[in-house]
């Protein structure tokens, strides 16, 4: 899967980060998201899904591959 | 069970049918909101909508074809009227009946107005269409008086002062945003918005609007004095949008009473703004008006639903967008709670602090301390002890009012 961040809707909730650590954090000045992994390895997909649903401003995307669920 | 109807089409009915779909329910999914317009975001409304920093359709939550993956029979622009419990069906309003197995009920708050709210130039925001009004209003450079200085109110104010107007702000208590974070945020509050050029009365009661030709001219206060206004916008709060539920039998008081488990009744959940329920948590029956309980309600809801099981008991996540400034907050904040300042400085720049409550970490909030407070999230979590703080430094005096 890829993950697709957009920096002008992040409001800096951290949701992403508290979801899955390995794949986001936040700007020291400002909170809003970074990428620490663009193409997360499989077993972080669950956390990644749930960073998306959990996000309150709708921010992040995931594009998923063929075959995966 | 085959027919789940979820009443609401806001973030909570959204999530609800979203949640059932993505966990394998296939049965008859009808999903009924009131509003015309398909799904939208509403915290937006009073900051970027406003401002026109976002086009309206920037908020919309999903594209036409995600909410065709739903495969539900979309009802937007119809109200419910009636729910009959032992009947196991809702009447809308034109009078069509729709059975479920089990129901949803996610219809949110509406907000509270003042007599001659109807007078021209009187808004409320709740709405896209709200907003959408409002901002209209507000690009012909009027005079503004926000009466309320909760989130909304103090959101709507710094939106405006921002747009360059002429902005007062009315409060009965002495400071904004008392109830939810007390005193000392409050006089912060209140500085920012001084800081901003933005007015403040607080301490004095609105008696009632003034009107000319039927159209909003001020607003009169309980002091005797009358603030000149060509736009009154009105952040009263709001009220659990139960009218149809009146005589149905659910338990209702403050929103849709539920048990722990967002049940309101054997096959019927409530969740979002309507709905309050034991927090096992914290130990304490709440009701939350904030974007992020609503869909973390709707998910334990549906969960709840399919069998889960699963008490809701979630550590609350808010926050608020004025000017410059964000304030994030997990946890509750009891008005005879503690306040420690865990980093930063109040009185200058960033900073975070904890609140404790009956020997326990309840809350953490953070003052343009994005990173700081969802680290210190962890203490709310775990029910940290307080006594850990003991030799943090306080504002003086350290309780929250």
């Amino acid at each position: 899967m890829k993950v697709i961040v957009d920096q002008n809707k992040c409001v800096a909730s951290g949701q992403c980060v508290l979801s899955a650590p390995e794949v986001f954090d936040q700007r020291e000045e400002d909170g809003i998201v970074v990428l620490r992994a663009e193409n997360p390895p499989e077993g972080l997909a669950d956390d990644v899904r749930q960073a998306v649903i959990l996000c309150p401003a709708q921010a992040i995307w995931l594009e998923e591959q063929e075959g995966e669920q | 069970m085959n027919r789940i109807v979820v009443v609401g089409a806001s973030a909570a009915g959204l999530t609800t049918a979203e949640t059932l779909r993505r966990r394998g329910w296939d049965g008859t999914l009808t999903l009924i909101g009131e509003e015309s317009r398909p799904p939208y975001d509403r915290p937006p409304l009073s900051k970027q909508i406003l401002t026109g920093a976002w086009e309206p359709e920037r908020a919309t939550l999903r594209s036409r074809q995600d909410l065709a993956r739903l495969e539900a029979d979309l009802r937007l622009g119809q109200y419910v009227a009636a729910l009959d419990v032992p009947g196991h069906r809702v009447r809308l309003a034109g009078g069509e009946n729709i059975g479920f197995d089990a129901l949803v009920i996610a219809t949110g708050v509406a907000p509270r107005r003042l007599p001659d709210s109807d007078l021209a130039a009187v808004h409320v925001l709740r709405t896209l269409d709200d907003a959408i009004a409002l901002r209209a209003a507000l690009r012909s450079g009027p005079r503004v008086v926000v009466v309320g200085a909760g989130f909304l109110g103090t959101e709507v104010a710094a939106a405006a002062r921002t747009m360059g107007l002429e902005v007062t702000m009315v409060e009965p208590e002495p400071v904004p945003v008392r109830r939810p974070f007390g005193d000392r945020i409050g006089a912060l509050v209140a500085e920012l918005h001084r800081s901003h050029g933005t007015r403040l009365r607080c301490g004095v009661p609105v008696r009632r609007l003034r009107g000319a030709g039927g159209r909003v001219t001020g607003v009169d206060l309980g002091d005797g004095t009358t603030l000149p206004a060509d736009v009154v916008v009105l952040a009263l709060g709001a009220a659990p949008a139960t009218g149809w539920l009146e005589g149905s039998g659910l338990p209702l008081g403050d929103g849709v009473e539920c048990d722990a488990y967002c049940r309101a009744a054997p096959g019927i959940y409530a969740a979002g703004d309507v709905a309050s329920w034991p927090n096992a948590h914290f130990g304490t029956r709440m009701r939350l008006e904030h974007k992020m309980n609503a869909v973390g309600q709707a998910m334990a809801a549906a969960g709840n639903l399919l069998g889960d099981a699963t008490p809701f008991a979630p550590v609350p996540y808010f926050w608020t967008d004025q000017y410059d400034t964000r304030i994030q907050a997990y946890g509750i904040f009891p008005p005879d709670a503690e306040m420690r300042i865990l980093y930063g400085d109040p009185s200058n720049g960033p900073f975070a602090a904890a609140y404790g409550h009956h020997g326990r970490v309840v809350g953490v909030l953070g003052w343009n301390a994005p990173r700081q407070v969802r680290t210190l999230r962890r203490l709310v979590v775990d029910r940290t002890s307080w006594a850990a703080f003991a030799a943090t430094p306080a504002l003086s005096p350290a309780t929250v009012n």
